[in-house]
């Protein structure tokens, strides 16, 4: 349900949240910043970057096992992490939160450790046909290592998944069905809970790719009932090379570890090593302790504004962008043109000029959009293309960057002698 | 627009996007090769009719950004009727130029291809520029060492 804008506006207002945003001050080609490459990275709001800097300023120090007061802190700050964390998704135990690199190690973490010794030969693995590389690599080279076989979900010509043979493609000899909540090239958002409920009528587990949902959505993990949720920080504001792995407390216990080595041990001798409690099992080595304590901030930013509000405000946005967008003939959006059923991520081409064409001049107008394949070749090619434009929204972004991507669009066609 | 953006995409490049030549099909094609910049999604592919060390005619077919085709357009007009010796020498030459190396064109016939100097200054647009090149090089080697086919890229 969408409400009127008024309603939220109160408490969401686009112009007072850039000024939290210092780079968006920043002029390119003497134009101001236009960034809409938010499906790739977001920009960090300043308690952020004033959060890493305190914690180098302040109170750095390893963490776990100093008994000292900067180490205190620091465990503390990754520690407090977790928490938010754990709350921000729908109110899971700290148990159920790893600290990873990012999406992609989180992803890869499940298809090594819980994928090695569950998955063999003659097995399946499901997927779909949007999937980004870091939820389709991993599962390539799982099937490689053990023999399984790699079925996947197709989508049609609109962006949508095609749910009829479901049951089927979701055979008895499933494993394990990983699929993307949001889709960054399509912006699709997809029926999770009838996949999750389709996997787990045949004892598979579910993964959920949550990289481009959980900045821009309510996701509340625990109603879902998925097993494996996998998102970055700095698609949410926060910092590069940390993100999550949420598992279920069950399915994380019964599993090896994922990397070996400091912090992830229980006892160790010159012949024998047992493991760490969860979650620590599976954080091997110094974590990202810079990382965590910058991504509080970011959740509590989130927070304030109200995931409701975020998805609410991206709608709008959405729905004035393909409105706009649809108005220009030699552009032909992919993925749903009805907001409801999509994110911010938007990918189009021009039929005239070739998506890295169109970047270089609309970055003369100081418009930062992505061109490319968006790491998903295999859906670009299912789509008849190579690659494309993807611009992709935020909380900062406004009806006016709209209006400036649409009008550096024009130009681009009128450089290179296109009406 | 700034002057670097004019510089990358100049007029004679424009042309050339637009009007590619080369794109051509050859009654008798010797050695064929293609390439591939799989991120941006760049395809190239470049037919070669040899009259011993010459190249007698070719044929440049390209998909893919205003560079990388206005690069294999220049590309089929410079090298028509060249030896492979001077293919390889302005080949070389064009590598330099787009990596800002210094080079010595030795009195050779380098057509428009001067133009594709403003590319350097976009780091990212090189390898558009670089591919039909470096595919145009893989077929003459695998043409003097016997080996017909492959897949060439600047990635």
């Amino acid at each position: 349900m969408i409400t009127s804008r008024s309603t939220y506006r109160q408490g969401f207002d686009p112009v007072s949240i850039k000024a939290d945003f210092p780079i968006l001050n920043r002029e390119i080609n003497g134009r101001r910043l236009v960034y809409l490459d938010n499906a790739a990275t977001t920009q960090k709001p300043i308690t952020v970057i004033e959060a890493t800097r305190r914690f180098y300023t302040r109170y750095n120090a390893n963490v776990h096992r100093g008994l000292h007061t900067l180490a205190e802190e620091a465990t503390a700050a990754l520690e407090a992490a977790r928490r938010e964390v754990a709350a921000f998704i729908g109110g899971v135990k700290t148990e159920e939160v790893i600290f990873t690199r990012g999406a992609t190690e989180s992803i890869n973490l499940v298809a090594y450790a819980w994928g090695q010794h569950n998955v063999k030969a003659g097995d399946r693995i499901v997927l779909t046909q949007m999937e980004h590389h870091a939820n389709l690599v991993p599962w390539i080279a799982l099937a490689k290592r053990t023999g399984a076989e790699l079925a996947y979900i197709p989508i049609d010509d609109n962006g949508y998944l095609v749910l009829d043979r479901l049951s089927e493609i979701i055979s008895s000899k499933t494993k394990i069905v990983a699929v993307t909540h949001m889709s960054n090239v399509l912006g699709t958002i997809n029926p999770i809970e009838t996949i999750i409920e389709a996997a787990h009528a045949r004892r598979a587990l579910a993964l959920i790719d949550a990289a481009q949902s959980m900045p821009h959505m309510p996701v509340d993990v625990r109603s879902l009932g998925a097993d494996f949720v996998a998102f970055s920080a700095h698609k949410m504001l926060g910092p590069t090379g940390i993100g999550v792995l949420y598992g279920k407390e069950s399915i994380l216990a019964d599993m090896e570890p994922f990397n070996y080595g400091g912090e992830m041990i229980g006892e160790v001798t010159y012949d024998h090593a047992d493991w760490a409690s969860l979650p620590w099992k599976f954080e091997a080595g110094t974590p990202n302790i810079a990382g965590a304590a910058a991504f509080t901030p970011a959740l509590d930013y989130l927070e304030k504004l109200g995931m409701d509000n975020v998805r609410r405000h991206e709608h709008e946005l959405t729905e004035y962008a393909i409105e706009r967008l649809s108005l220009l003939d030699s552009i032909r959006i992919l993925g749903p043109l009805n907001a409801d059923h999509r994110g911010g991520a938007i990918s189009f081409v021009d039929k005239d000029v070739h998506p890295h064409d169109l970047s270089q001049i609309l970055d003369q107008h100081g418009v930062a959009i992505r061109a490319g394949h968006h790491c998903a070749q295999p859906l670009h090619r299912r789509l008849g293309l190579v690659s494309s434009a993807r611009a992709s929204f935020y909380v900062y972004n406004t009806r006016g960057d709209v209006d400036q991507l649409v009008y550096a669009l024009k130009e681009a066609r009128g450089y290179f002698g296109h009406e | 627009m700034s002057d670097a953006i004019d510089s990358l995409y100049r007029d004679v490049v424009l042309d050339h996007y637009r009007h590619p030549r080369g794109k051509k099909k050859l009654d008798k094609v010797d050695f064929r090769n293609s390439g591939k910049n799989p991120p941006c999604g760049d395809e190239i592919e470049v037919e070669l009719q040899l009259d011993h060390d010459t190249v007698k005619d070719l044929s440049v077919s390209c998909s893919g950004c205003a560079i990388s085709v206005a690069s294999g357009s220049m590309l089929y007009e410079v090298i028509k009727g060249k030896s492979i010796e001077e293919v390889r020498k302005i080949a070389r030459v064009v590598k330099a130029m787009l990596k800002g190396e210094p080079y010595i064109t030795d009195g050779i016939d380098f057509g428009d291809l001067d133009v594709l100097e403003g590319v350097k200054k976009f780091p990212v647009r090189i390898k558009c520029a670089l591919l039909s090149w470096t595919t145009l090089v893989d077929a003459i080697d695998r043409a003097q060492s016997g080996n017909n086919s492959g897949m060439s890229t600047t990635e």
